[in-house]
Parts: structure tokens; sequence; C-alpha cells
């Protein structure tokens, strides 16, 4: 009976450390930023409520809308370019070229490079005077005009390279792996049947990696969110405020400018934001997979 | 630290706060590169003269110093003391009681007297002194390549704006950078600054940063700051976007710039860069009025119910404070000593001339820092930012923006 009972219990008690972590360290954290961020803290937090004034200027702050907006734009621009360049990657690889595992190692180094780095490399890649334009130049093409890091209407597009260069090998996987679990009785029929390749993989291969496309665009679109970095180095928000980002206006006005309360209305601002994604790529997964639930019961 | 040794060199001046035997003083502050470190050497070793030891938390980065500091002061583990910038920030801390007065330190040793006014009302709060200035940077000396600036024919520094923009004309016929900038919000309002003061003067600039008036920010000087702001846009270099003030401080050694605008750090940078002050290059205030706008470092003491801790406070307290002790880490790190009753035959002409602007009142401006709350100066460096960034964006619009903002700091 005890040896039953002791049994039972004991998972429950191994489970405790991580269950006081979720429940303190998480849960907790996020109920205590959602009340300071009703409240006028400044660089200490204050306890009193003041209703829903920090969310209020929030959403007055110029630089807290450009940051928003800037995030979304990254997000689209980084999770297009990624899947179409690591599509067409995957797809190469997947041809069994010899070497694909050198090939496969260096599309997914970039992945190990620190983010600051990339910043860094990008930043000396794009420098007008040394970089990758001035080398164009001083072999006769000086159509391409890299200055972008000047520009507040292109800057964000430094942003999203730095991004795709770093993040298309984890896609590039992703999809390999994903390629590599489709039935090669499949490639077969295709064969018998006549039908070219580059059809196969727009008609039926494409549609069946979805689950894999959708992995990969959420793990980018983390990245994206958490985005801090990258900006720091390569941009540092600049020019002016145009590449600005929400987690760089967190860390601003948690640490330099002395503002917890506005600093948390962001917080839980981005929190709702990423909730709301998660639900979304959650249903279409959870779409996808009742889909082929379907289809294999009605074959 | 023996006893005797605290006791042998107190001498004259002998402090009335003794330190007990064996008592120690933790110490949290950002100076950590070579020529800082220099610095903080010179005041802990006056600290254990006077028979305190210090025990040294050195965290790279001000902002990270800061946080770990507060969060253990909040927690109930405080250090002895901790690093603070000159300004507002000491205002949450000191409200919400988590730092002690030195005010019978700060008597004894005469403090109002030997600090410069307006740096003295910078440290003390409803009526009490709160913390310990050590240093003070200008926060918007224009430094100029003599080399860069010969070779495009300008005999002198320009006094006035009219003579900077047409020497900066002539350096960018010449083919040098006429304005070394790194685009970073920090480094724009340094820019702003310095042209503010110097156009505006040293009332209209408090009463812009301090007061967030209305019909300072509508007045035609304001207008004019910032139409010569914009006017520098076009003096700058391609690769100025987020470079670093260092690199950028770097390209007037490299005798490729002739002109930045920088606090006094970038002194050291270029001493190190192997440029004599003086002789390869200078550092003037102005163009229009030359005012001095000061910034620096503070120590502050949190509270604390060990008396023995206290005793060790005090004596921090006095020690840090002293003439010789502020002079030796002045020339280590650029700056010029909090007091200005130093003998000036040690310091450079650039340092000199600091010290001399402190000493007059009519002079020196205190930093926007310390003015204003830092929540309020960064929104308003963001406009700066994007005004420098926007050559479209033209002067009513950034004049409106501005006085949205100050509402809004005004509330």
């Amino acid at each position: 009976m005890l040896d039953r009972a002791i049994t039972r219990t004991t998972p429950y008690i191994a489970m405790l450390p991580a269950y006081a972590a979720a429940f303190v360290g998480y849960l907790g954290s996020i109920g205590w930023m959602i009340y300071i961020s009703f409240t006028a803290s400044k660089s200490l937090p204050k306890y009193e409520l003041v209703g829903t004034y920090q969310y209020e200027r929030l959403f007055q702050t110029t630089r807290w809308l450009i940051s928003l907006e800037n995030m979304f734009l990254i997000a689209v621009g980084v999770i297009a370019l990624t899947l179409a360049l690591g599509t067409l990657l995957a797809i190469a690889l997947d041809q069994h070229v010899s070497g694909e595992s050198v090939f496969r190692t260096i599309f997914l180094y970039p992945y190990a490079m620190s983010l600051v780095v990339t910043g860094i490399a990008w930043q000396w890649l794009l420098n007008p005077q040394h970089g990758l334009a001035a080398i164009l130049e001083g072999i006769g093409l000086d159509f391409f005009d890299s200055n972008i890091l000047n520009r507040p209407d292109l800057a964000l597009w430094a942003i999203v390279i730095a991004c795709v260069w770093q993040g298309a090998g984890l896609t590039v996987v992703i999809i390999l792996s994903a390629l590599r679990s489709v039935d090669n009785d499949l490639w077969r029929i295709a064969k018998v049947e006549g039908i070219p390749a580059w059809r196969m993989y727009v008609s039926v291969v494409l549609p069946m990696l979805r689950p894999a496309f959708y992995t990969a665009s959420f793990l980018m679109l983390l990245g994206v969110v958490s985005l801090y970095e990258l900006v720091l180095a390569l941009t540092g928000g600049g020019p002016g405020i145009s590449t600005e980002v929400p987690t760089k206006f967190i860390m601003d006005y948690l640490f330099q400018r002395g503002n917890i309360g506005l600093a948390a209305a962001a917080c839980v601002t981005l929190l709702a934001i990423i909730a709301v994604c998660g639900l979304v790529f959650l249903m279409l997964r959870n779409r996808v997979a009742l889909n082929r639930g379907l289809d294999r019961s009605a074959s | 630290m023996g006893v005797a040794l605290a006791i042998g060199s107190a001498g004259a001046s002998c402090p009335s706060y003794a330190a007990e035997d064996g008592s120690k003083i933790e110490v949290i502050h950002w100076f950590t590169s070579k020529s800082e470190a220099a610095g903080i050497k010179a005041l802990a070793d006056a600290v254990a003269k006077r028979g305190v030891t210090w025990v040294d938390t050195a965290i790279a980065g001000g902002d990270a110093a800061k946080a770990a500091a507060i969060n253990r002061t909040q927690a109930g583990d405080p250090p002895g003391a901790l690093q603070l910038n000159t300004g507002k920030e000491l205002d949450d801390i000191y409200a919400n009681g988590l730092i002690r007065n030195v005010d019978d330190v700060a008597a004894e040793g005469h403090w109002k007297d030997v600090l410069p006014s307006a740096l003295y009302n910078a440290i003390v709060r409803d009526g009490h002194v709160v913390a310990i200035p050590i240093n003070n940077y200008a926060q918007n000396r224009l430094f100029y390549s003599k080399a860069v600036l010969a070779e495009a024919g300008i005999t002198e520094p320009p006094k006035t704006w009219d003579e900077m923009f047409s020497a900066l004309d002539k350096l960018k016929t010449k083919g040098f950078i006429p304005l070394a900038l790194g685009a970073q919000p920090w480094q724009e309002r340094v820019l702003f600054n310095a042209v503010l003061v110097g156009v505006a003067g040293k009332e209209l600039f408090a009463k812009i940063w301090h007061d967030n008036d209305p019909d300072a920010i509508k007045s035609d000087e304001f207008r004019k700051s910032v139409e010569i702001f914009g006017r520098l846009r076009g003096y700058v270099d391609p690769a100025s976007a987020n470079r670093e003030w260092n690199q950028t401080t770097l390209l007037l050694a490299q005798k490729k710039a002739g002109f930045q605008f920088m606090g006094d750090w970038a002194k050291g940078e270029l001493v190190a860069a192997g440029q004599r002050p003086g002789v390869d290059f200078g550092g003037v205030f102005g163009p229009d009025q030359p005012i001095f706008i000061f910034g620096g470092d503070v120590f502050v003491l949190p509270v604390s119910n060990n008396e023995t801790l206290k005793k060790a406070q005090d004596v921090f307290a006095g020690a840090v404070f002293e003439k010789e002790a502020q002079t030796k880490a002045s020339l280590e790190w650029g700056s010029i000593p909090a007091r200005t009753d130093v003998d000036l035959s040690n310091f450079d002409a650039i340092a000199g001339d600091g010290v001399e602007s402190m000493r007059d009142p009519t002079r020196n401006s205190p930093d926007p820092n310390v003015l204003a709350t830092s929540d309020n100066v960064s929104s308003l460096s963001d406009l700066i930012a994007e005004y420098w960034a926007t050559s479209s964006m033209d002067v009513q619009t950034f004049v409106d923006r501005w006085s949205e903002t100050a509402e809004l700091a005004r509330q």
C-alpha cells in the first residue's frame, strides 16, 4: 500500500521544483509586471495604482509605435525571405549532391554565431568606405549603394538581411529533414508517370511540408520578437529612431531611462501580441494535423 | 592598514571622523578601463590613509553597475558606497530613503564654499547634502585637430557660428571630414546641446531643459539653434551611422576630420592615440557663448544601521573629497576635480580652462541630466535623433513636437 502511494507521489514530488519555478518564476513575475504596468513607478517600483496612464502614454509615444511597426515589418520580411531561400537551398541539398554534409554545416554555421557578432560583421560589410560597396566600386560596379545604414527608409533592410543570413541555415535543416521524410514511393510514381521534378515539388511535396513551414516560421517569429543584440550592434536603433524595436524600447526604459512603469506596460503589450501570434500558429498547425488525421481515416 | 599610518598622515587637517580598527567599505563603481582604474586607485589610497580598507566591486558599464548596486540596496544588502551620475537620478533613490546624507562631513569640509554653486545645488535635496561629487566633465567641448585646420587655412578655432560654417566649408573643399560625429542618439544630443547653449545662453538652456518653458521653446534663439543643428547634417561623413564616439574621435587623431563636439573624455582618447593637448589638438567652448556644460560622477552612501560602517562612510566621504585625491584622480580620468579650489599648475590648458569656467557661475551650466529626469531627457533625445536623421523634417515640426513632449513632462 505504502509502496504504491510512494510510487504514485514520487513523480509529483520530483516535479515540485519545476512547478515552483514555473509558478513563482514565470507566472509570479508576469503577474508582478502586469501590476507594475498600472502604477506610476519611476526608477524604483511604487505600488499605488494609477489606472491605464502608462498604456495611454505608451501609445502616444512615437518611438513605441515605430518599434511595433518595425517588428511586424521585420517579421514579414524575415519569414518570407528565409522560407524562400531556405526551401530553395533545402531542395538543392535534397538532390543528393556530394559533400552534402559540408554544405549543411556551412549553411548552419551562421546560426551558431552570436547576434552581436553578426550585427558588427554586417555593419562592416555595409560600411560605405570599407565594405562591400567600396569593393564593388573598386572593380567598376558602382550601381550598388550600400549606404543603407544611413538611410532611415532603408536601414531596416540591413536588419532583415542580417537576420536572414543568420537564420536561413536552421530553416534549411528543418525543411530538409521534412523533405527526407517524404515517401520515396511518391518519387518513383512520379518517375513512372513522367512528371517533371519541379512540378512534383510545387504541387505535391511542398504542400506536404506545411507543418515544417509553420514550425520554421514560428521559430523565426520568436527570434524577431526577442531581437535585441543584433539591432544594438548593427544600427543602434538608428538612423534616428527608424530601426527601433520593442525589446530595445523596454530595455532602455528599464535600465537607462528610469521608468519601470512604462517599460512594464510595453512588456505586457508585447506579451499579449506574442500570445495571440502563438495561438494563431497553434490553430494553424492543429488544423493541418486534423486534416491529415481525417485524410488518413478516410483512406 | 595600520592605525599608525592613518594618524601619521592625517596631520594638521586631521578629520574629526575616525575609523574604527579594521573597518572597511565596499564600493560599487564602473571605473573599469585602465585609466579609470588608475583614477579610482588614487581615491582608494586616500581612503586607506585614513584607516579604512576600500573593498572594490567594479562592474563594467554604468547601467549595469547602477542596477546591481540599487538592487542590492533595495534587497537589504547594500554596499558601503555606490557610484551614480550627478543629476536627477538621485531623486528617486533619496525619496525612497535608500541613501543617507553627509551634512556633517560637508559642513566640516566647507563643501558649499569649494564647490561651484550649480554643482552644490545639484547634490542637495531638501536642504541635505546627499551625494559626494568627485569630478566634472565638460559635455560640450569643441575638439579640433590643429594640423587639419592649418592645412585648410584656418588659423584659430571659430568664435561664432558664421565663422564655424565658413571653416566647415573650407574643410569640405579640402576633402576633410568637416565634422566628426557618430550618429548615435546621445552623441547627437551632445552636438545639439553644444549648439543650443552657445546660441541661446545658459538661462534659456535651463528654461528649456529644466522648466520645459513653452515660451523658451518657441523663442527665436531656440529656433536658430535647431536650424544650425540641422544645417550641420551636411558636414558629416557617410560612415557615421551608429559609430562609437571613440572611433569617431580617432578621425581627428588620424588627421581625417577637423572638428568634433564631445565630452572631455575624448581628451583621454586623443592622448592615448599620441596626440598632445594644446599642441596637436585643442578643445574650446562655443561657437558663440563659451559655456561649460558640466556633468560628472558622485558617490552616494546607502543607509546602514551598522555603526562601524557609518563611521567608515564618513571617513570615505571626507577622503574622496580631498583636494589631492581628486586632483590625482582627475589627471587619470581627463576630467576636472569637482571642487575648484585646486592648483591649476597640475593641469593642461584644456582642463585649466574647465576649472576656470566652473569657478565663474556665468560660464557654466548643468547638463540636461542634472536639470531634468532621464525619462524626459531621453524622450527629447529620441526627437533630436529623429530630426537629425530626417532631413525633410522642418524646424517648425521639431519645435511643435518638442513642445508636446515638454507639456507631457510638465504634468
